[in-house]
């Protein structure tokens, strides 16, 4: 069976794609950031997950005015980098996991969430970044990936409450899958920033942190926060953090911490990132192998 | 739970927050034509039509004169005002060579240089900048 092993919550700044891209990921401003990064690229490769259930937000690429899907899984063979507006990033395509992404789907769509399916599209640095952060520069991604577009642009976005529950939806869907698969969930964007208006740059380092608190252990406090104390807090692109929430609710009840990392300012933003394991509340994972090691 | 029963009162708060427009309905449907306009830019040929007569390129574009001043101007709070989303506008700032931050600066009363001092500092503290009635 398909099983969820790990959580990663990210931040997916465009300018760390091209800080990577051009090599300046070790530089004086780049340095710090990447670097919180490194303890997850040695992780991972011991990892080795077989699909990432990534989700992220697309800024106004894959989709602009037309059609604006509030949740939508990709379910396409192949995905490729998407231009937006100085041409495509020079990374590898992406490969989809078309069987598990459609059986997701209709796990999904009977737990009543109204998906959009999606079979093509191009997918831009909220999904492309991240795997840079967390792969480094391979020529073939190392696992798949199942992309899943949330709608943080246009208002409303969903509530928290219910990126929660399609997380926890997420899991039920991933463990009915008869394949034997390591999957992992990543939340992307965030954390706190600002892109417009005369408050530009806003960053609250305590709120995020206290964010990053919140998705560590059993609460599930963070759930209920409403878009107004996100707007108010974290400027209005801090909306983002909404979609770590649906890989916390994936995570199930528990979790326990791996990794946190957390870095002002990258370009506009603050940095946040963090690795978290399933957790039974004993300091079992939830992932089959502590079970076996407690059973010794 | 975290969803608002009220609309209305949803949407009203956010005209509490300082210096800042959210992308609401009401932004979306004015904005429409505009948005759509930023997006044609993400097409090279596009972006070489623009540059070369960007008053002509507009021609083919259902925008208000206010839309079109605000466009020319690179006036992008203005912008903002007339249902811009900075996601589609940064496709005309890219165009100018710009980075994200750069076209940020614009919007607020700093230089660009000023601007980077306060984001390296930590960025523009919360303090006095959560609500316009409560002053907090």
């Amino acid at each position: 069976m398909a099983r969820i092993t790990a959580g990663v919550g990210s931040s997916h700044v465009p300018l760390l794609g091209v800080a990577s891209d051009f090599g300046k990921d070790s530089d004086d401003y780049f340095g710090p950031i990447f670097n919180g990064y490194e303890w997850t690229r040695v992780w991972e490769l011991a990892e080795k997950p077989d699909v990432v259930i990534l989700v992220f937000n697309d800024h106004a690429s894959a989709f602009d005015m037309k059609i604006i899907p509030t949740f939508a899984i990709g379910c396409g063979e192949q995905y490729k980098p998407a231009d937006e507006g100085w041409g495509p990033r020079q990374v590898p395509d992406v490969e989809g996991h078309a069987d598990l992404a459609w059986h997701i789907a209709q796990s999904l769509i009977l737990d009543e969430f109204d998906m959009t399916i999606i079979n093509e599209m191009d997918v831009d640095h909220g999904l492309t970044v991240p795997l840079s952060m967390m792969f480094g520069k391979p020529d073939k991604w190392p696992c798949k990936v199942v992309p899943l577009a949330v709608n943080v642009v246009t208002y409303p976005p969903p509530s928290g409450n219910r990126c929660w529950a399609l997380g926890e939806a997420i899991r039920k869907a991933v463990e009915s899958f008869p394949e034997d698969l390591n999957v992992q969930v990543w939340g992307t964007g965030g954390m706190s920033h600002q892109l417009q208006g005369p408050r530009a740059g806003l960053i609250n380092r305590e709120w995020d942190n206290r964010f990053i608190d919140g998705l560590i252990g059993s609460s599930d406090a963070l759930r209920h926060i409403p878009h107004l104390e996100y707007l108010r807090e974290t400027g209005s692109e801090g909306i983002e953090m909404v979609m770590w929430l649906i890989m916390r609710g994936a995570m199930g009840k528990t979790t326990r911490l791996l990794h946190r990392h957390y870095h002002v300012p990258c370009s506009n933003t603050a940095i946040g990132h963090l690795v978290l394991r399933p957790d039974n509340g004993e300091g079992l994972d939830m992932t089959g192998s502590d079970f076996a090691a407690a059973a010794e | 739970m975290t969803g608002p029963t009220d609309i209305h009162a949803y949407l009203a708060a956010f005209d509490d927050i300082p210096g800042t427009r959210v992308f609401t309905a009401k932004r979306a449907r004015q904005g429409y034509q505009l948005n759509q306009f930023a997006m044609s830019l993400m097409k090279p040929e596009n972006r070489e039509r623009w540059k070369a007569d960007e008053r002509k390129y507009l021609e083919d574009w259902k925008l208000s004169d206010e839309q079109r001043e605000a466009l020319l101007a690179r006036d992008y709070n203005r912008l903002l005002d007339l249902g811009g989303n900075v996601y589609f506008l940064a496709k005309l700032f890219s165009t100018d060579g710009l980075s994200f931050a750069q076209a940020v600066s614009t919007m607020t009363d700093m230089s660009f240089e000023e601007y980077t001092r306060m984001m390296v500092g930590g960025g523009r503290s919360p303090e006095g900048q959560r609500s316009i009635k409560e002053g907090r």
